[in-house]
């Protein structure tokens, strides 16, 4: 993602926040979107982070950062403990899908969740051509990718489906950052989400 | 002759000991009550006008005042957390006035086993009052009011040194601005302790240890210390480091089918505790492992963590290594949920490091960059 996009996702989730909420971030590399959170919404938490240069670069950035492998759940974490939780361009990087967003409803009251969308119809028709999409959202080759779920918009919902998760918010970006109404899951290359429990 | 010593540019340079003497009764958690004592520390850097860049350093296990720098008349003796605090260091002397001190009841000049007891004319040796941290932290409050530091801008240690910064965060809320507890735990479990009491008998079964008045016999438990000590260091290191280290290697050629020193590692241990044996005095190890063992802020707060943290205020840094299996990362990981739960700003870092425990004293890069990026944003 370049700068310029990271700003416009920052300022959609912001918008998310209430002012003065606790929020978690996991994967919050290098913190700037948890700093903007405390910075405009005044929001107070912790991201999570398990590469210790990101850790050091968010201890830098002045949040507190704590170096946890999400891999292993959020044991530790205690129930509705924080209004919000985020996963910021991370989900697809993480092999626990569902037991993460379980998990993430069951710390924060909502959960924020944002992700290049595999459908995007730039990344169609890369597998059109045979290869494997590499694009501004998808900025890897496939041997040297961290992402280790690919996913689309719609299979994104679906899943939320089958957990009872309610989706509360839906912001689909096009690749210039701006707002997609029509076919989001063709012309959408970024989704951002606010979920929440289904009975919450 | 100092200078004739070649002092590196981010050392603290020559320094001198300094000694604190208190007059006025001490009574220990114990409700025993020490006379008057005195505390040995060092400093480095300088207090600012406002006497808000204090930051004190307390030892661990082995620890004392002589955590940087050099002494003149023993050049090659640099202090044990040299590689940490000095000019442009990650505690940057040159931003911070750094306070070393060596505890109560320790050997290297602080009152302690070998200091005279003023009922007798003789040292105390085992009857020398058992300390905790929070004894240990009461002395500590006592020489910050002396040097008129109110509130410390941090305070930081490894260890049972991260158990003083745990116990101020506490005691003294609004005298920490930053607790950084490295390599810690909230309290020993039972195989901790099982390891100190190993170490005890050790030196309390060794037959020159006379109950504790040995100065009185003009000897020293040796054996049992050195065993004490090697016990340790096998568990202050991983088994990975050990097979590094020294593998199954023979100091010479092959087996001699004999119980003399064969294996390198042997060879270290034995190196280690002898070191150890003529150093360090065998009363004050006692105390020590004895402070360690009792140390769990949790039993006074109802057996919950939380609840024991509920009156600080300082921001915590907790740092573990990866192979420290006498204080695994989980034990730091209680601390954070705990801190977590009291709402308090915490960050905390689980560096990969092949040397166990003893990682904390080491310069790895990460380890120091999360120190550095820590200090660099306390405003002082």
């Amino acid at each position: 993602m370049t700068a310029l996009d990271g700003r416009i996702d920052y300022d959609v989730i912001a918008g998310w926040v209430s002012p003065g909420a606790r929020v978690l971030d996991l994967g919050c590399g290098d913190g700037a979107l948890l700093r903007h959170l405390q910075e405009s919404r005044g929001a107070t938490g912790y991201g999570v982070e398990i590469d210790i240069d990101r850790v050091i670069a968010g201890m830098k950035n002045g949040i507190n950062v704590l170096q946890i492998d999400l891999e292993k759940g959020l044991y530790d974490f205690v129930d509705q403990s924080f209004d919000l939780v985020i996963i910021s361009n991370a989900l697809q990087t993480l092999h626990r899908t569902e037991k993460l967003l379980t998990e993430m409803l069951r710390v924060g009251r909502e959960a924020v969740v944002s992700f290049p969308n595999f459908a995007y119809w730039k990344h169609r028709v890369a597998i059109m051509d045979g290869r494997m999409p590499v694009s501004d959202r998808l900025p890897y080759q496939w041997y040297d990718t961290p992402n280790v779920r690919f996913f689309t918009i719609a299979d994104f919902e679906a899943l939320c489906e089958k957990l009872g998760i309610a989706i509360r918010e839906r912001l689909v970006l096009d690749d210039a950052g701006q707002p997609v109404q029509d076919e989001p899951n063709f012309l959408g290359s970024f989704a951002l989400y606010r979920l929440g429990g289904a009975r919450g | 002759m100092a200078n004739d010593i070649a002092i590196p540019e981010d050392s603290v340079g020559i320094v001198s000991p300094l000694c604190a003497r208190f007059d006025t009764p001490l009574t220990l958690k114990s409700g025993a009550v020490l006379p008057g004592f005195e505390l040995m520390y060092e400093t480095y850097g300088e207090l600012n006008a406002t006497r808000s860049n204090a930051v004190l350093v307390c030892p661990a296990l082995s620890g004392h005042h002589h955590a940087a720098g050099i002494h003149a008349d023993a050049p090659k003796n640099t202090g044990w957390w040299d590689n940490l605090i000095g000019p442009g260091k990650p505690l940057d002397t040159r931003r911070f006035f750094v306070i070393a001190v060596n505890n109560l009841g320790g050997c290297h000049g602080s009152t302690g086993p070998m200091s005279i007891n003023p009922d007798t004319g003789k040292p105390w040796g085992a009857d020398f009052p058992v300390v905790t941290v929070e004894d240990w932290v009461a002395a500590q409050a006592l020489l910050a009011d002396r040097l008129g530091i109110d509130c410390w801008a941090a305070i930081i240690g490894g260890s049972l040194g991260g158990m003083q910064a745990m116990s101020w965060s506490i005691h003294h809320p609004s005298r920490v601005r930053n607790a950084l507890v490295i390599a810690s735990a909230p309290k020993l479990t039972a195989q901790n302790i099982a390891f100190n009491e190993v170490a005890r008998q050790a030196i309390i079964t060794d037959p020159d240890f006379h109950g504790g008045h040995f100065y009185e016999h003009n000897t020293l438990p040796r054996r049992g210390l050195r065993l004490a000590r090697m016990l340790g260091h096998i568990t202050y290191q991983s088994d990975d480091l050990m097979a590094e280290k020294f593998g199954r290697r023979l100091r010479e050629g092959g087996r001699k089918f004999s119980f003399e020193v064969e294996f390198e590692v042997e060879s270290y241990l034995r190196y280690q505790g002898d070191k150890f044996a003529g150093s360090f005095d065998a009363n004050t190890y006692l105390l020590a492992t004895r402070a360690l063992d009792y140390f769990d802020p949790a039993h006074d707060a109802g057996g919950d963590l939380a609840a024991a943290f509920a009156p600080a205020t300082a921001d915590f840094l907790l740092v573990s290594f990866s192979t420290d299996w006498r204080f695994a990362p989980s034990r730091s990981r209680e601390i954070v949920d705990a801190l977590m739960r009291n709402g308090r700003n915490v960050s905390y870092a689980e560096i990969e490091s092949s040397a166990g425990h003893d990682s904390f004293l080491l310069d790895d890069p990460h380890y120091h960059a999360v120190l550095r990026a820590y200090f660099d944003n306390i405003t002082v």
